[in-house]
């Protein structure tokens, strides 16, 4: 709770609505102690006097009656019959709910019917007809105002109470022989308490505003006994040539309901962690990009990854999710990233074309270098304009990485107009042609299709049909098979290797499965903690893995080309990369592991193409 | 998709009828002798022997309630005592001004909430992030009478830019600059509050839309930024914003009662407060009745909007 309301504090805004809200509560608490006028005495000697005239602070009314006394019981009774709505609503909504969610069946049903009839009226018109057959009063509108809120009071008590009525304790005590009366009084009602106590706080402003409404329509309180509406109402004749009448209670309209709303907002967020972790910030068009120390050279590579750095800034922690990783590919060639999950892997793929979501990525130091040009930090256009041009993705899961609410087609089409100029019948040709060509049956109907209308294999071919569209240069594969089964993947492994035959594709692929790597690489690296652990090609690594954290992914793989497997076979976690320990972070989990390989630093190395990074490797390379 | 909306429209003949229902249970609760508390001071000898008759007293409630409707089902909702004229014809005429200000109010907060949010999510953080969301906390918390007043004060009687109040100029109105030019300040007034609360909403749903992976697909495939945000983003965020229109629209048909009065706006929630007052109890069933089928009828058009958006709905 105190954690609560610090959290609820530290939002000043929130702060702010408390302090007001406060006061004005305090104010109107000593009302009757403060040596005010008597708000009912009228003194037409002294109509409209402006604020701040001798004995009159706010001024007075059309009567001469003084206004500040007016706007602190007015306030109180705006405030009284508020809260009354809110409280009587909340019974008798309460009620209701717990009655139709206790009960269930027939009684349910017969109950939230009625409550959804009521909520098809636009609240007032139902608040109007209740005034219109009692007659205007305040009393009555203070009904009108409770009636219409019951049924969202209903509702919402009824949700949790069909959640609690089917657990044990309810059962329990049905056993136990209580009796329906006492089963609500003493174990659904402490339950549901809460639930009613928040949704009253975020209604009662509602309630004052309402109530305050009908009285400023004439409909509520009547002359002498005023409230704020009521107030405002009949300064409403004198707005023009005396509007200081109108705003004093206004604005004391506007303060109580912008502070409850402060305070309800603070309250909201407090209570929402999501919103605490900063979770919902978007992510930027490009990764942030704040490069520190040298930019390494360019080398004739197709597509080279330089000593990449890229980091997740959490509040005041720093996640080192790829700490200087070095690969590169050449036109033809399929490289292999094996890791488990956490181990900076597709944080490394993301970086290349800036699209690691950001915050809260930063791309701390290295360089990406395609055909020479490096595009960290290169501007957001130049990066766009290679981006599913020259350097495509295919992702994992294709049902929530393609747009629900676009048919494929489209989806294709769009790849390919945001790169060439073309009319949207050619691009949807062309759509059609790439459906085919990635082996989609009767592609000209299919393009229509949204993609929850497909199969999961369906969709990932549409995937890389999306990657194909613009013909790159490399495509990056993030684990474009773990969803499927093994079948499906086979045929999507073999569909890509030829990709790579007839285009001459470079292709980078992303997996935790040694397996795939085997079938469709020609060289591999080996990732952990963020870092390369073993590289080489593909066969030498498999005949004799150096690192002993490749010999164990390599033994955790029964049959090579066997569908999917996770790595949980090792023994321990892969740490976390906020917090790696100095010298091998897989000295944990490491049966070789010595002192030594807990003290510094340990290098890649190797001859080319090999390399290992352990002190005590399985064999030399 | 039209057996969609046919569904739909048969589905609401329950609540229609609901509707009646309640409307008629509330009017049932008049104290007193109703054919007197509904003609108050119109109540001659002969008035009241003709309305307990139209009303059926010496019947049961159930039979009474059932020729009711079925009055209303042809049309005939009953006779307006105070302004001596058939309800039907009193409530059309009004309901028409009322719906060129709430429809016009509905389509300003539409827009205005949508786009705000959208600059505030696509900006987060940013100055003009701030900014919205400064003016739409003062947009929630002013209560709409309260801001129509201080309107006129601002821009009717210093400023002198619009006129104060009222439907069309006495003298030489009519035509359309002229009714734009009264409509302004009503309008903008009866969508401050709705504003404020669609465009929070587009704000929140665009940036949880902007977390998804097909944001990122987009982005990866080289979409310019301009239509991620407007294209993929919004059209996903709409799935989320268009029911709160539907919502929304019942609030500003709501706050037109208030703003009518404020702005003498001859519209039909003028006209109930205006029949509550005289005890015009017939007018008032009849208007109450007819507002809310038509909005439960609006609320269908917002269903079919979103199934015609979302092809996950099931048509
Ligand atoms: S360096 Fe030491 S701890 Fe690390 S893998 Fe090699 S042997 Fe194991």
């Amino acid at each position: 709770m105190s954690g609560f309301l610090k959290l609820l504090f530290r939002n000043r805004l929130a702060a702010m609505g408390a302090l007001v809200l406060m006061i004005i509560l305090a104010l109107i608490l000593i009302a009757p102690l403060l040596p005010l006028q008597d708000p009912d005495v009228t003194a037409t000697a002294d109509r409209f006097k402006r604020p701040f005239a001798d004995g009159h602070l706010l001024g007075t009314d059309h009567l001469g009656r003084d206004l500040l006394s007016r706007l602190l019981w007015g306030t109180r009774l705006s405030l009284a019959v508020g809260i009354a709505a809110a409280l009587i609503a909340a019974a008798i909504g309460s009620a209701i709910g717990i009655t139709a969610g206790y009960f269930g069946g027939r009684t349910d049903n017969i109950i939230m019917r009625g409550v959804d009839m009521l909520m098809a009226f636009p609240y007032i018109l139902l608040a109007l007809a209740i005034v219109a057959a009692l007659g205007p009063g305040l009393m009555n509108a203070l009904i009108a105002v409770a009636a219409v809120n019951v049924p969202f009071f209903a509702r919402n008590i009824r949700g949790v109470t069909v959640g609690l009525a089917g657990r044990e304790f309810i059962d329990a005590a049905r056993l136990a022989g209580k009796g329906h009366m006492r089963i609500i009084l003493t174990e659904l009602l402490p339950n549901v308490l809460p639930v009613i106590i928040i949704a009253m706080s975020t209604t009662v402003g509602w309630m004052i505003l309402e109530t305050a409404g009908l009285s400023f329509l004439g409909l509520g309180s009547q002359p002498p006994q005023a409230d704020l509406g009521s107030m405002l109402g009949e300064a409403r004749s004198a707005l023009i040539s005396h509007p200081h009448t109108s705003i004093v209670p206004g604005i004391m309209i506007f303060l109580i309901v912008m502070s409850i709303n402060l305070l309800g907002d603070g309250v909201r967020d407090a209570l929402d962690p999501r919103l605490r972790s900063g979770a919902l910030s978007r992510p930027r068009a490009t990764t942030l990009v704040e490069r520190t120390g040298d930019i390494p050279a360019r080398t004739d590579d197709l597509l080279a990854i330089q000593d990449l750095h890229t980091e997740f800034h959490v509040g005041s922690r720093i996640y080192r999710a790829v700490g200087g990783v070095s690969l590169a590919v050449k036109p033809g060639e399929c490289l292999g990233v094996i890791g488990e999950s956490g181990s900076g892997k597709s944080v490394t793929a993301l970086s290349v074309m800036g699209l690691v979501a950001s915050p809260p990525g930063v791309i701390t130091g290295g360089a990406v270098r395609f055909q020479g040009e490096d595009l960290i930090g290169a501007p957001y256009e130049t990066l766009r304009r290679k981006r599913g041009d020259r350097v495509a993705y295919i992702f994992q899961d294709p049902l929530s990485t393609l747009h629900p609410l676009y048919t494929v087609g489209q989806q294709l089409a769009e790849a390919i107009q945001s790169h060439h100029k073309t009319s949207n019948t050619e691009a949807r040709a062309h759509a059609i042609q790439l459906l085919s060509d990635v082996r989609i049956p009767n592609a000209a109907a299919r393009a229509d299709n949204y993609p929850h209308e497909l199969s999961g294999g369906m969709r990932q071919r549409v995937g890389i049909a999306m990657a194909l569209a613009n013909e790159p240069d490399v495509i990056i594969a993030d684990e474009p098979t773990t969803a499927l089964d093994v079948t499906v993947q086979a045929q999507i492994l073999s569909l890509l290797d030829d990709l790579r035959r007839d285009r001459g594709l470079a292709i980078i692929f992303i997996t935790h499965d040694f397996g795939v790597v085997a079938q469709l690489c020609d060289r591999v690296a080996v990732m952990y903690a963020g870092r390369i652990v073993e590289e080489g090609q593909t066969q030498a690594v498999l005949d004799a893995p150096a690192h002993p954290y490749t010999r164990r992914l390599i033994a955790c793989v029964p049959e090579l080309g066997g569908g999917r497997r996770e790595l949980a076979a090792i023994p321990g976690l892969p740490p976390l990369v906020d917090d790696l320990p100095p010298g091998c972070a897989f000295a944990p989990r490491c049966d070789k592991a010595q002192a030594t390989c807990r003290t510094g630093e340990i290098a890649l190395a190797g001859t080319a193409p090999r390399a290992v990074r352990c002190l005590y490797p399985e064999v030399t390379v | 998709m039209g057996g969609y909306i046919l569904k739909r429209l048969v589905s609401a003949v329950p609540v229609l009828l609901g509707i009646t229902i309640i409307v008629f249970l509330i009017m049932s609760l008049i104290p007193g002798d109703p054919a007197t508390a509904i003609l108050g001071s119109y109540a001659t000898p002969e008035n009241v022997e003709k309305l307990n008759r139209d009303l059926g007293l010496d019947k049961s409630m159930v039979q009474r309630y059932f020729i009711w409707l079925g009055n209303m089902l042809t049309g005939d909702f009953g006779r307006s005592f105070s302004l001596n004229r058939p309800v039907i014809d009193e409530v059309l005429e009004r309901f028409n001004a009322t719906l060129i200000l709430a429809g016009t109010s509905f389509v300003l907060c539409a827009i205005l909430g949508i786009l705000a949010g959208v600059a505030s999510a696509a900006r987060q953080y940013g100055l003009a992030d701030k900014a919205i969301t400064f003016v739409v906390l003062i947009g929630i918390s002013v209560p709409s009478f309260f801001l129509g007043m201080m309107m006129i004060l601002l821009f009717a009687v210093d400023l002198r830019w619009l006129p104060v109040s009222g439907m069309f100029a006495i003298y030489g109105g009519g035509d359309l600059p002229d009714l734009i030019n009264h409509l302004i300040m009503p309008a903008l007034a009866l969508a401050a509050v709705a504003t404020g609360v669609i465009a929070r909403l587009s704000r929140s749903a665009m940036l949880e839309v902007l977390r998804q992976d097909y944001i990122r697909t987009a982005r990866a495939k080289g979409v310019p930024e301009r239509r991620v945000i407007m294209g993929h983003a919004l059209r996903a965020a709409m799935v989320s914003v268009i029911p709160v229109l539907g919502i929304q629209a019942g609030f500003v048909l709501s706050g037109a009662v208030y703003i009518e009065i404020v702005f003498q706006w001859p519209g039909v929630g003028r006209m109930l407060v205006d029949a509550i007052l005289k005890r015009d109890l017939l007018l008032v069933q009849g208007g109450v009745v007819f507002v809310a089928a038509c909005y439960v009828i609006f609320n269908i058009v917002v269903d079919a909007a979103q199934s015609l958006l979302d092809p996950r709905i099931k048509t």
